[in-house]
C-alpha cells in the first residue's frame, strides 16, 4: 500500500473521532508551544543582555583593588589599599591604547536635600567617566578635571536620586544637597538609563569627583577601582597583561605573591552572564520538554485505547487482505499525523505566545529556527516512539480473534 | 485447469488448537470439494467445526495437517503475507455483525478492499464501488453512513464490499444472525441472485435450518467431521418466500 493511501486512511480514522484527536493533539500542542516560548524568552533575555553590553561598550576595562585569585588568604576588594592614584596616572601614561581613564572611589551615604533625603551610592570618578560609559546629561554639565584636582564639592545626580530629592522631571541644577553634613552643589543630572542587566542601578547614584570622596567623605588616599576604555581594535588581552605587569612592578610584588588587584573587561563579564542565561534557557526548555513527553504518553495512551476499541475494525481489515505491515503502518501513521499536526499547531501557538509575552509582559523574546525545528522534530520522534508499541500490538492481532472481539 | 476443477478442494484437513497443554481437535480430517458456481450451506451445532472450517477456507488460518486447493492453487502452506493477498483477491467475506467502519460512507466502506490490493486509481475505485452497491440495490444510499442504514441495508453494503474485488468465492458467516425474518429472506435473495446471475460460488455458514435451505447443497458438521453432504431437495426461492411471508403477515 502506498504511503499516500496509508496517510489517507490515517486521516480518515482520526477525523472519525475528531474530538478525541483534538484533545490528544492538545497535549503535544502545549508541549511544543511551551518549548518554543521558553527558548524564545531565554534567547530574548540573552540577546537583550548582549545588546546592553554592546551599548555599554565592550572596550571598557575595570581594574579593581584586591584579588579574586584563590590564594591562602582572600581579601575583599574593599580592604586592599594598594591601588593608588599614581597607578592610574601610570596606566594612562605608559600603556598604549588607553583612551579614557577614570579613577574610582565609592561610598554609600545618606544624601539630604531641603525637604527629602535618600540613601544612595556615591560614586567618585574622574572627569572622563561619561566618555567611558557613554553617559549623557539631561540637565547641566559633568564636573571638569579642574573640579577633580580641587576636590570640589560638586555632584551630578542620577535620575532616581533627582526624582527622590527634588521630584520627578525637575531641574535641580544649582541647588544644594548635603552629604555627610557637607554641602554639595548640584551641577547636572544624568539621562535616565533604565535598569541594567547587571551591576547596581545606573540611575540610583550620585557622581562626584573621586578626590572629593577620598578627602572629604572617606579620608583615604587609595582608590577602589580604575575604569578605562581602550581605543577601537586594541585587544583586551594585551592591555590586561600590560596593566598587570605594570601594577605588579609598581606594587613591588615578588613572583610568588598573588596580584593585589583584578583586571576585568566588560566583555568577560558579559560572557559569564550570557552563559548563565544559556543555562537558564536550557533549564526552562527542559521543563517544557517534560510537558512534551507527557503529551507523547497521552498519544500512546489514546492509541492503545484506540487499538482495543477498533479490534473488530482491525480484524475486518485483515480479513479483506490487509497485511500486518499495513495495519502497523496505519496506526503508526495515525500517531505520526497526530503528533505532526499537534507539532505544527504548537509551533504557531508558540509564535503567538512568544509575541504575546513580549508585548504584554514587556519581556524580550526571540523565536529561533533551532527551537522550532527542535520541538517539531521532538514531536515527530515522540509520535513514532509512542505510536510504535500500540501499532505493533494492532498488527500482531489474530484476524479470527479480532473479528470475534466484542 | 479446466472448468471441472473444483474451486475448493480440501483433503484430510485437520486443525488442532493447543490450549495450555491440552490439544483440542477442532477438525478431524475433512475432505470436501466445492465446484465453481455452487451455493453450499455449512450447518452444525456450535463446536461442530463449521466455523473452523470456514476460517481455513477463508485463509484466515492455516491447517495443522491436510491440503487445501483454492482456485487450483495449494494455499495450505502459504505465508501470512501471501494469505493476505489471497484473501484480498480470491475471497469476499460477509459477517454476522456487518463489520462496517462507522462514520464512513457506504461508498468508502465498499472501496476498502481495493486499498489493500494492487493499486487502483481513485476514479476506478469509485466506479467499481458504485457498481457493487448497485448490484445489491443500494445505489441511492452510497453517501449514507452505517448508522443511517437499517440492518438489512448495512448487510447489503457488506455484501457489496465482499464483491468489489470480484472474488471467486464468497464466504458468509451467519449473515442473517442479526436480522429479522423478512430482512433475512431479502439478504438470502441477494445471495441467490448473485449465485444465479454471476455464477459466484457461495459458502454459507448457518445454524438455522430454514436459511440453509436457500442453498443448493447442505454440508452438516459434527464433532470436527462431515456428517452429511446432500443436495437440497426442496430448495427455497427467496422471491417466493418473500411473497408468502408478506401474505402471511397481512393475513395475521
Amino acid at each position: 500500500m502506498s504511503p499516500l493511501t496509508t496517510f489517507a486512511i490515517a486521516v480518515a480514522a482520526l477525523r472519525r473521532n475528531a474530538m478525541r484527536t483534538a484533545l490528544t493533539a492538545l497535549g503535544l500542542i502545549i508541549g511544543v508551544a511551551a518549548v518554543i516560548v521558553m527558548v524564545a524568552i531565554g534567547n530574548g533575555a540573552r540577546s537583550s543582555i548582549e545588546d546592553q553590553i554592546r551599548n555599554a561598550g565592550t572596550n571598557v576595562v575595570t581594574v579593581s583593588a584586591g584579588s579574586n585569585s584563590f590564594g591562602p588568604v582572600r581579601q575583599g576588594t574593599g580592604n586592599t589599599t594598594t591601588l593608588m592614584p599614581a597607578d592610574a596616572d601610570a596606566i594612562a601614561q605608559q600603556i598604549a591604547g588607553v583612551r579614557y581613564l577614570s579613577p574610582g572611589a565609592n561610598t554609600r551615604q545618606q544624601v539630604v536635600a531641603e525637604s527629602a533625603n535618600w540613601n544612595t551610592q556615591i560614586q567618585g570618578a574622574g572627569a572622563d567617566l561619561p566618555a567611558i560609559r557613554t553617559w549623557s546629561l539631561e540637565h547641566g554639565a559633568f564636573f571638569t578635571p579642574q573640579d577633580v584636582q580641587l576636590a570640589a564639592k560638586v555632584a551630578v545626580l542620577g535620575s532616581v536620586v533627582r526624582d527622590q530629592l527634588f521630584g520627578a522631571d525637575s531641574d535641580p541644577t544649582g541647588e544644594s544637597i548635603r552629604i555627610k553634613n557637607q554641602p554639595f552643589r548640584v551641577i547636572g543630572v544624568l539621562t535616565k538609563k533604565g535598569q541594567a542587566a547587571f551591576g547596581p542601578d545606573q540611575d540610583d547614584m550620585v557622581v562626584v569627583p573621586y578626590t572629593t570622596v577620598q578627602k572629604k567623605l572617606l579620608g583615604i588616599t587609595h582608590l577602589q577601582n580604575i575604569t578605562l576604555s581602550t581605543a577601537d581594535g586594541v585587544p583586551f588581552e594585551r592591555v590586561s597583561a600590560q596593566i598587570t605587569d605594570l601594577l605588579r612592578a609598581r606594587h613591588k610584588l615578588s613572583v610568588n605573591q598573588p596580584d593585589d588587584f583584578t583586571v576585568r573587561s566588560l566583555e568577560e563579564m558579559a560572557s559569564v552572564l550570557t552563559s548563565t542565561t544559556t543555562t537558564m534557557t536550557w533549564l526552562l526548555a527542559s521543563i517544557a520538554a517534560v510537558s512534551l513527553l507527557v503529551g507523547g504518553i497521552g498519544i500512546m495512551n489514546i492509541m492503545l485505547v484506540s487499538v482495543t476499541e477498533r479490534t473488530r475494525e482491525i480484524g475486518l481489515r485483515l480479513s479483506i487482505g490487509a497485511r500486518d505491515r499495513d495495519v502497523l503502518m496505519q496506526f503508526l501513521m495515525e500517531a505520526l499525523v497526530l503528533s505532526l499536526a499537534g507539532g505544527a499547531i504548537g509551533v504557531l501557538a508558540g509564535f503567538a505566545a512568544s509575541y504575546g509575552v513580549s508585548h504584554i509582559m514587556q519581556w524580550p523574546s526571540l523565536v529561533t529556527a533551532n527551537a522550532v525545528l527542535l520541538s517539531f522534530g521532538c514531536a515527530a520522534a515522540i509520535g513514532i516512539f509512542f505510536g510504535f508499541y500500540p501499532a505493533r500490538k494492532a498488527a500482531a492481532l489474530d484476524p479470527i480473534e479480532a473479528l470475534r472481539y466484542e | 485447469m479446466t472448468a471441472q476443477d473444483p474451486l475448493i478442494g480440501v483433503r484430510d484437513l485437520t486443525k488442532t488448537y493447543v490450549v495450555g497443554e491440552v490439544e483440542v481437535p477442532a477438525l478431524r480430517g475433512v475432505s470436501l470439494s466445492v465446484c465453481r458456481g455452487e451455493f453450499v450451506a455449512l450447518t452444525g451445532p456450535s463446536g461442530s467445526g463449521k466455523s473452523t472450517f470456514m476460517h481455513l477456507a477463508g485463509c484466515l488460518d492455516r491447517p495443522t495437517a491436510g491440503t487445501y486447493q483454492l482456485n487450483g492453487r495449494d494455499v495450505s502452506c502459504l505465508s501470512k503475507r501471501e494469505l493476505a493477498a489471497v484473501r484480498n483477491r480470491e475471497i469476499g467475506f460477509v459477517f454476522q455483525g456487518f463489520n462496517l467502519l462507522s462514520r464512513t460512507s457506504a461508498l468508502e466502506n465498499v472501496e476498502l478492499p481495493m486499498l489493500y490490493g494492487p493499486p487502483v486509481p481513485a476514479k476506478e475505485r469509485r466506479h467499481r464501488a458504485t457498481a457493487a452497491l448497485e448490484a445489491v440495490g443500494l445505489s441511492a444510499r452510497i453517501d449514507h453512513h452505517p448508522n443511517q442504514l437499517s440492518g438489512g441495508q448495512q448487510q447489503r453494503v457488506a455484501i457489496a464490499r465482499a464483491l468489489v474485488n470480484e472474488p471467486a468465492l464468497l464466504l458468509a458467516d451467519e449473515p442473517t444472525g442479526n436480522l429479522d425474518s423478512r430482512t433475512s429472506i431479502e439478504v438470502m435473495g441477494i445471495f441467490q441472485r448473485l449465485n444465479r446471475e454471476r455464477q459466484i460460488t457461495i459458502v454459507l455458514v448457518t445454524h438455522e435450518p430454514d436459511i440453509a435451505e436457500y442453498a443448493a447443497r447442505i454440508v452438516a458438521f459434527r464433532d470436527g467431521r462431515i456428517r452429511l453432504d446432500n443436495a437440497v431437495e426442496q430448495r427455497r426461492d427467496a422471491v417466493e418466500e418473500l411473497h408468502r411471508f408478506d401474505a402471511e403477515t397481512q393475513a395475521a
